[in-house]
């Protein structure tokens, strides 16, 4: 029994790691062309107004709840005991909050300008190593999107 | 109703000021998703299921935030603010807040 166990586990970790980085690849392929071609669209984080003639056109929001993966979360589970920088999880949340900015992007193309964005981090979910809580995490950007009256 | 993160709507004057406005929900996760998820969580990536649960109570927290703001009497929501927070586990309570304003 504890040597089914065993394989399962390593097969899992085996999956998670192939799997897991295959998407994060096609994941970060996705998300640098798609900033390439939204470059146009300014986000901007500050409540100060800029300068110049535009009219806002409504809210424009973008979310994302992302999962890491079996392997990670081992490493992660690892990481816990020595402490310091977990590499595994920022590259997830960088890739959460990019998703994020870029959908909140794509739900209003004819926007010039998004102002005051604001990016929200929420964990869901339980965050445990355990088998049954699904560790998952929400990342929420918005902001006002506005056309240039040039 | 507008909405806007903004201070204030460019161009347009503020003739009367309502105070806060809030709009809340919680929503506990569905099973068939939460299946899914699990699977999802061996491989890692995005839970689509999820991503739509959470838009959709957004969506209503904001509604009920609009409801409150036109039973005032207003027409606009500035400086909106959106907040997430895991009460219990498997649940997520939505919250979105703002201040009610008429403008002209």
């Amino acid at each position: 029994m504890a040597n089914l166990d065993l394989i399962v586990f390593l097969s899992l970790l085996l999956l998670g790691y192939l799997v897991g980085s295959l998407l994060e690849w096609r994941h970060y392929r996705s998300i640098q062309q798609r900033e390439a071609a939204l470059i146009h669209q300014a986000t901007i984080p500050s409540e100060a107004l800029p300068v110049g003639k535009y009219q806002p056109i409504g809210l424009a929001t973008g979310s994302v709840v992302i999962s890491v993966d079996y392997f990670k979360r081992f490493l992660a589970g690892l990481r816990n005991i020595v402490g310091g920088r977990i590499t595994a999880y920022e590259t997830l949340i960088d890739r959460a909050r990019r998703e994020a900015v870029l959908r909140m992007k794509e739900s209003t193309p004819q926007a010039d300008m998004f102002l005051n964005v604001r990016i929200e981090t929420a964990a869901v979910g339980s965050q445990h190593l355990s088998k049954r809580g699904v560790a998952c995490l929400e990342v929420v950007a918005y902001g006002t999107a506005v056309i240039s009256q040039a | 109703m507008e909405l806007t993160t903004l201070q204030l709507i460019p161009g347009k004057r503020i003739v009367e000021h309502y105070g806060l406005v809030t709009g809340s929900t919680i929503r506990a996760k569905h099973v068939g998703r939460d299946i899914m998820a699990g699977v999802k969580n061996i491989f890692g990536g995005e839970l689509r299921g999820y991503t739509e649960l959470l838009k959709e109570s957004r969506e209503e927290a904001t509604q009920r935030m609009i409801a409150e703001a036109t039973q005032m009497g207003a027409n606009a929501i500035l400086n909106l603010r959106y907040a997430t927070s895991a009460v219990a586990p498997g649940a997520a309570e939505l919250f979105a807040y703002g201040t009610a304003v008429r403008v002209e």
